[in-house]
C-alpha cells in the first residue's frame, strides 16, 4: 500500500512593533530578565489591555502580502490556560474574528515545479513571557517576552510532504520578512510551527488521523520531523495498527517523535470574547493606507530586476531572497553603481564573505555607499580590478571611504599616457628581441612586454592603457 | 440530576480547584440547583439573534504604537512570594512537558 | 462636625471659613471611626497616616474655595487598588497584597484634594450581596446590627450610613452599589457603563463592574461622580462622552418628565412594605407633576440566570491570575507548579468565589458554550432592546432598588440561590450598562427601604434631576440611624 502525507502547519512569527500588543513595554529581545515589563505584563489585579494599533497595521500588512481577505469587524477572543509564563492565565487572541482569511502564497519546489497552497486564516495574539527549568526543581520565570505581539498563519492541508512544507516555510518567511513586520529570527524563536501530520492510502477519501508536534523553531527539524512521523505511521498502519490523535515532541538528538500528551489531556480552553477590549472596525481606507505602506514583494522586485536591469532570472532570485540583501541592491544602485556590476559584486565576493564569515549582511561594515563608490572607480578605471579586490576587503571590515582611502594608499592606477609612455619606452629599448617577436608574428612577445611594464610600475599601470599605448609604440617601430 | 459529582470534579480541575468529598458533594448539589435556575434560558427564542459582549459605546480604541520604558523591576517584584536574580521562582511543573 | 447634620457643600463651607481645619476634620474622621467601627466593622483598613499628611498639606496651600471636594474624607472599597495601601478585595488571596500603582479613580480623587481614610470592607472579590463573604469580618448594618449591610459595597454602605464618611465609592456588578445602598437609607449609584475608569478595579465582570458613588444625599453623590468620571487611556471600554456637570440644573424638577414603571419590578416577589413604599413615590413624582405610566421590560425576568452565567464566566476567567506566582497568597508546602495552583486557589478563595468560578468555567467549558454562555449573551440583547424600546418613550424608569428590606445576618448564607435572586431588581440595569440610582424611600420594621431610578445611558443627569426632587419632597434621607453621627 502506497501512503499520501498530509501537512498542516501553524507558523508564530513574532512582529517587531516598538511596543507589545496590549501594553505600551518595549519590545526587545535579549534585554536583562523582567526589564521590559509592566504591570498589564505582569496581570497585576486591576490592569486592563490597551491595544496596539500598530501590531494591527502589522497583522493587515502580512495578511494582505499574504492575499488574505481582511476581516472587517474584529474582537479579541480570551484562551484560557494556566502556566507560569501566562500571567492572566489567558492569552488575548482572535479566535472568532482573525484579521485575514483565505490567503494564499507559492512556492517552487526544487525540480522548478510551482504550487499554489492555502492559508486559511492569519490572527494576532500575543506571546507569553519565558519560563526556564532548573535542575534545581524550580521554573524561573521572565516575563519580558510576555505581550510580544504574535501573528499566527493557518495553512490549508494543501502540503503533501516534507518537502513542500520545507519551501512553505521558506517562502512564508522570505513574504514576511519584506513586509517589514518581523525579522523572521529563527534563532531567536521569532518564528515557530505547530505541525500536524497524518497519512492516508492513495486514494482514499479518509482523512488520516493527525499528530501534532509543537514549537519547532528550525525548517530542517519540521523536514525531519514529518518525515519520520509519516514513516511511523504507514509503519503503525501497515501493521493493523492505529495512528492516535495526540501531540508529539521531535527529539534533535535522536531524530524522532516521542509522545508528549494524549488527545484524553488536551485542553479546553473556554475561549470567550475579551470583555476589555471594545470591537474594532476596519474600513476601506484604512486597509488601503496600509496596503499602500507595504514594501515591494520579492516577485515584484525580482521582475524589476530582470526587466528594467537585464539581471538573469537566476540571479534575480538569489538578490531577492532576503529583503536586507535586495534593499542593499536597490540602494548601491541608487547611489550610482551599474546594476549588472552592482549584482555581480553582491553574488560574487560579497557572498562569498558572508558565507566564509557566517555573518549577515548588515552585520558588515559595508554600506551600499561604499560599495557604489568602489564599482565607479572601477569603471572609470581609477582602479584595477585586482585592486578593487583589496578596496573590497577594507570596506567591508571597516567603515573606510574608498575613493580616499585608494588615493592614500596610492593604489590609484596609472593610466596617464606621459606617465606610461617613458616606461614604456626604456621597456621596449631593452628588448629588442621582443619586438622582433612580435613583428614576426609571435603574440606572446606582447604578454612578456606588459609583464614587464607592470613590474616597473609596480602592478599599478592601467592594463587597458598599456595595451594600447604598447601597440602602439610597436606599431612605429 | 443538571451535573454529576464527576463533572464538577473536572470543571474544578480545568479552574484548578480541589474539594473534598464532603465538599464535593455539597458543591455538586448547589451547582445543581445553580444550573438549573438558569436553564430556564432555553424556554427563550434566540434564533438570529446577536450576543451582546460590550455595552459601552466605545470602538475602534487603540493605542499607537509607542514603546514606554519598562517598569522598575524591584517595584514588580514587589509581592512575588519567592524570586531570585531578577526571575520570578516557582517550583517545576513534574512532568517537564511545555505548553506553547 | 457631624455628618448626619452636614453635606458636602456645609462641610466645605466650614473649611472655607476656618470653623476648622482639613486637619482637624480628619482626625475627627478617625477618632468618630474608631468610636463606631467596634459595631460596624465597615473598614478593613486604615490610612491615617497617609491621610492626616495629605490633610497638613492642603491646609499648607490653603482649601480651594471653589473647589467643593478640596480636603474631605472619602472611604474606598477593598477592591479598588491603592498605591502603597494594603488592597485585598476581602480575600485571603490578596491578604498582603501591596498595590504598586493606583486606580484611576485614586488619582482623580487625589487631584480633586479628597482624603482616602481608608478601605472599606465587602464581598470577597464584590462576590455576593451581603458582605458576608469577606474573608476578614462581617460589616454590620447601621440601623440593625443583627441585619447584613448588602452587598458587595456593604462596608461602603454602612460607613456613609453610620456617618463615619461623608462620601465612599463602591463597585457595581450586578447591583452592588444600590443594594447595600438601599438596605443602609442612603443614595448609590451605579453610572452608566464606561463613564467612570475601570482600571484599578480588581475585576470581577469586566462587562459589568463599574465604580460609583455612596452618599447620604442626591447632590452630594452627583459632586463626587463629577470627579470620577471620564474616559481614561487605561481604560479601552471607557466612553468619549463628554461628562457634564452632573449637579447643573439638578434642581429643575420633573415637571412633564415621562416616568416608567415596569411591571416586572412589582411583582410578587417583592415584599408588600417595598412595593407600597415605592407606590408612594410614585404618587409623589405625579405631584411633582412628572407622569408615571407602568411598562413591560418582558425579559428583565431573565436577568439573574443570564448574569450569572456571563458574571461567572467573566470572573472564572478574570481570577485565574491568583495563582501564587506573581503576588498574593501562596499555599505553604507546595512541592510542584500543580501544587502551586490547585492548594493556593483552594485555600485562597472562599466557598462563594468558588462557586462563581465553576458555574462559570462550567459555562465557558467544552460542550457547554453554546447552551450556556452564547445563549446567555443572546439573552442580553434581548434585555437591552427592552430597555431600548421603554426608552424611546420615557425619561426615566422607577421601581425598587431591592425586593426586600436588609435580612438577617447568616440567614441566606447557606442557600446561594435565594441570595443571588436578591439582585433581580439591580442585575438588568449592568446587563444593558444603564446609570441606576438607590435613594431611601421609606422604612420597614425600621429598616430602609430603596427606590431605584434608571436612566438611559449617559444620562446620568436626568436621574440626578429626578432624585433630587424626590428627596426635596420628602424626609426619609434626613432620619439617621442611632449609631454613629459625630457629636
Amino acid at each position: 500500500m502506497n501512503f499520501e502525507t498530509t501537512v498542516g502547519l501553524e507558523v508564530h512569527i513574532e512582529m517587531k512593533t516598538n511596543s507589545k500588543a496590549y501594553s505600551p513595554a518595549p519590545v526587545q529581545y535579549g534585554a536583562e530578565q523582567n526589564t521590559n515589563t509592566n504591570v498589564i505584563d505582569w496581570g497585576y489585579p486591576g490592569v486592563l489591555p490597551e491595544v496596539n494599533k500598530g501590531a494591527l497595521e502589522f497583522g493587515m500588512r502580512a495578511a494582505l502580502a499574504l492575499n488574505c481577505e481582511i476581516t472587517k469587524d474584529i474582537h479579541f477572543d480570551r484562551k484560557n490556560y494556566f502556566y507560569p509564563d501566562n500571567p492572566k492565565a489567558y492569552q488575548i487572541t482572535q479566535a472568532q474574528t482573525p484579521i485575514g482569511r483565505n490567503g494564499w502564497l507559492e512556492i517552487e519546489l526544487e525540480d522548478g515545479t510551482k504550487k499554489k497552497i492555502g492559508i486559511k486564516e492569519m490572527h494576532i495574539e500575543e506571546d507569553a513571557g519565558k519560563n526556564s527549568h532548573n535542575p534545581d526543581g524550580y521554573s524561573y520565570v521572565d516575563l519580558n517576552r510576555q505581550g510580544t505581539p504574535l501573528i499566527e498563519i493557518v495553512a490549508e492541508p494543501d502540503l503533501k510532504s516534507a518537502d513542500e512544507a520545507h519551501a512553505y516555510l521558506t517562502r512564508l518567511r522570505q513574504i514576511i520578512q519584506f513586509t517589514g513586520v518581523s525579522d523572521v529570527k529563527m534563532e531567536e524563536g521569532s518564528m515557530r510551527a505547530d505541525v500536524n501530520v497524518s497519512v492516508a492510502p492513495i486514494g482514499s477519501d479518509k482523512k488520516g488521523v493527525r499528530t501534532e508536534m509543537k514549537n519547532l523553531n528550525s525548517f530542517d527539524h519540521v523536514r525531519k520531523g514529518i518525515l519520520y512521523e509519516a514513516k511511523r505511521q504507514e509503519k503503525l498502519l501497515l501493521s493493523g495498527g492505529e495512528v492516535e490523535q495526540e501531540t508529539r515532541r521531535f527529539d534533535v538528538p535522536s531524530g524522532e517523535t516521542i509522545l508528549m500528551r494524549s488527545k484524553e489531556e488536551a485542553n479546553d480552553y473556554r475561549y470567550f470574547p475579551e470583555p476589555d477590549l471594545p470591537p474594532i472596525h476596519i474600513d476601506d481606507e484604512w486597509i488601503k493606507e496600509v496596503e499602500a505602506s507595504i514594501p515591494e514583494m520579492p516577485d515584484a522586485r525580482r521582475k524589476r530586476y530582470t526587466d528594467n536591469w537585464g539581471i538573469p532570472a537566476y540571479d534575480a532570485g538569489v538578490l531577492t531572497q532576503t529583503k536586507e540583501m535586495s534593499d542593499f541592491y536597490d540602494a548601491t544602485v541608487a547611489a550610482g553603481a551599474d546594476p549588472k556590476l552592482a549584482a555581480n559584486w553582491l553574488m560574487g565576493e560579497v557572498n562569498a564573505y558572508l558565507n566564509s564569515k557566517q555573518v549577515e549582511l548588515q552585520d558588515t561594515a559595508l554600506t551600499p555607499e561604499h560599495l557604489a563608490t568602489m564599482i565607479q572607480l572601477i569603471e572609470d578605471e581609477t582602479i584595477s580590478s585586482k585592486i578593487a579586490k583589496k578596496v573590497f576587503q577594507e570596506i567591508i571590515k571597516n567603515d573606510t571611504e574608498p575613493k580616499a582611502w585608494v588615493e592614500s594608499k596610492g593604489m590609484v592606477q596609472l593610466s596617464d599616457p606621459s606617465q606610461l609612455q617613458p616606461i614604456i619606452d626604456e621597456v621596449l629599448d631593452n628588448n629588442e628581441q621582443s619586438i622582433e617577436d612580435f613583428k614576426n608574428g609571435k603574440d606572446r612577445a606582447v604578454g612578456f612586454l606588459v609583464g614587464q611594464i607592470m613590474q616597473k610600475t609596480r602592478g599599478m599601470a592601467n592594463p587597458k592603457m598599456v595595451n594600447k599605448l604598447l601597440m602602439a609604440s610597436l606599431n612605429q617601430r | 440530576m443538571a451535573i454529576s459529582a464527576n463533572e464538577v470534579k473536572h470543571v474544578a480541575g480545568l479552574a484548578k480547584l480541589a474539594f473534598s468529598d464532603e465538599e464535593l458533594e455539597k458543591f455538586t448539589g448547589q451547582m445543581d440547583e445553580i444550573i438549573k435556575m438558569v436553564q430556564q434560558l432555553e424556554e427563550v427564542d434566540t434564533t438570529d439573534v446577536p450576543v451582546t459582549m460590550h455595552v459601552t459605546d466605545a470602538v475602534n480604541r487603540m493605542r499607537e504604537d509607542v514603546a514606554q520604558k519598562g517598569m522598575d523591576r524591584d517595584l514588580l517584584m514587589k509581592n512575588v512570594p519567592e524570586s531570585q536574580d531578577g526571575y520570578v521562582k516557582v517550583p517545576a511543573i513534574l512532568d517537564g512537558s511545555e505548553e506553547e | 462636625m457631624d455628618y448626619f447634620k452636614n453635606d458636602i457643600a456645609s462641610l466645605h463651607d466650614g473649611l472655607v471659613k476656618k470653623e476648622y481645619s482639613v486637619e482637624e476634620l480628619t482626625k475627627s474622621t478617625f477618632e468618630n471611626i474608631k468610636k463606631t467601627d467596634a459595631k460596624i466593622e465597615a473598614f478593613l483598613t486604615l490610612n491615617e497616616q497617609a491621610a492626616l499628611k495629605q490633610a497638613q498639606a492642603i491646609d499648607d496651600r490653603g482649601v480651594d474655595a471653589n473647589n467643593l471636594l478640596d480636603g474631605l474624607a472619602i472611604g474606598i472599597k477593598d477592591n479598588i487598588v491603592t498605591k502603597d495601601l494594603k488592597t485585598t478585595a476581602a480575600s485571603k488571596m490578596l491578604e498582603n497584597f501591596m498595590p504598586i500603582y493606583n486606580a484611576t479613580v485614586m488619582d482623580k480623587l487625589n487631584e480633586a484634594g479628597m482624603i482616602n481614610v481608608g478601605k472599606l470592607n465587602m464581598d470577597e472579590f464584590a462576590m455576593g450581596g451581603s458582605t458576608e463573604h469577606s474573608a476578614f469580618k462581617k460589616t454590620k448594618n447601621a440601623w440593625d446590627q443583627t441585619k447584613v449591610p448588602g452587598g458587595s459595597s456593604g462596608g461602603s454602605a454602612a460607613a456613609v450610613a453610620s456617618g463615619q464618611v461623608i462620601a465612599s465609592l463602591g463597585s457595581d456588578t450586578g447591583g452592588s452599589i444600590r443594594q447595600p445602598a438601599a438596605f443602609n437609607g442612603i443614595v448609590g449609584v451605579k453610572p452608566t457603563y464606561g463613564r467612570v475608569s475601570r482600571y484599578g478595579l480588581i475585576a470581577f465582570a469586566s462587562s459589568l463592574d463599574q465604580i460609583g458613588p455612596l452618599t447620604r444625599t442626591v447632590k452630594d453623590n452627583a459632586l463626587v461622580l463629577n470627579a470620577i468620571a471620564g474616559q481614561d487611556s487605561h481604560d479601552f471600554t471607557s466612553s468619549a462622552q463628554a461628562v457634564p456637570d452632573f449637579t447643573e440644573g439638578i434642581a429643575d424638577g420633573v415637571k412633564g418628565m415621562k416616568i416608567a414603571v415596569p411591571k416586572e419590578f412589582m411583582g410578587e416577589g417583592v415584599q408588600p412594605e417595598v412595593r407600597e413604599a415605592v407606590k408612594n413615590a410614585i404618587a409623589t413624582f405625579e405631584k411633582l407633576g412628572a407622569t408615571v405610566d407602568e411598562v413591560s421590560l418582558p425579559h428583565s425576568k431573565y436577568g439573574v440566570p443570564v448574569y450569572y452565567i456571563m458574571a461567572s464566566s467573566e470572573a472564572s476567567s478574570n481570577l485565574q491570575r491568583f495563582d501564587g506566582i506573581r503576588y498574593g497568597f501562596r499555599a505553604k508546602d507546595v512541592k510542584n507548579l500543580e501544587d502551586v495552583y490547585v492548594r493556593t486557589r483552594s485555600e485562597g478563595f472562599g466557598d462563594e468565589v468558588k462557586r462563581r468560578i465553576m458555574l462559570g468555567t462550567f459555562s465557558l467549558s467544552a460542550g457547554s458554550y453554546d447552551a450556556f454562555f452564547k445563549k446567555a449573551a443572546q439573552v442580553r440583547t434581548l434585555i437591552c432592546q427592552d430597555f431600548a424600546n421603554v426608552f424611546a418613550d420615557y425619561d426615566l424608569i422607577l421601581g425598587p432598588t431591592a425586593p426586600t428590606v436588609a435580612f438577617g445576618i447568616g440567614e441566606e448564607l447557606n442557600d446561594p440561590l435565594t441570595m443571588y435572586l436578591n439582585d433581580i431588581l439591580t442585575i438588568p440595569v449592568n446587563l444593558a450598562g444603564l446609570p441606576g440610582m438607590s435613594l431611601p424611600a421609606g422604612f420597614a420594621n425600621g429598616l430602609p427601604i430603596g427606590l431605584q431610578l434608571i436612566a438611559n445611558a449617559y444620562d446620568e443627569k436626568t436621574m440626578y434631576k429626578a432624585g433630587y426632587a424626590f428627596e426635596q419632597a420628602t424626609d426619609f434621607h434626613k432620619q439617621t440611624p442611632k449609631i454613629g453621627g459625630q457629636n
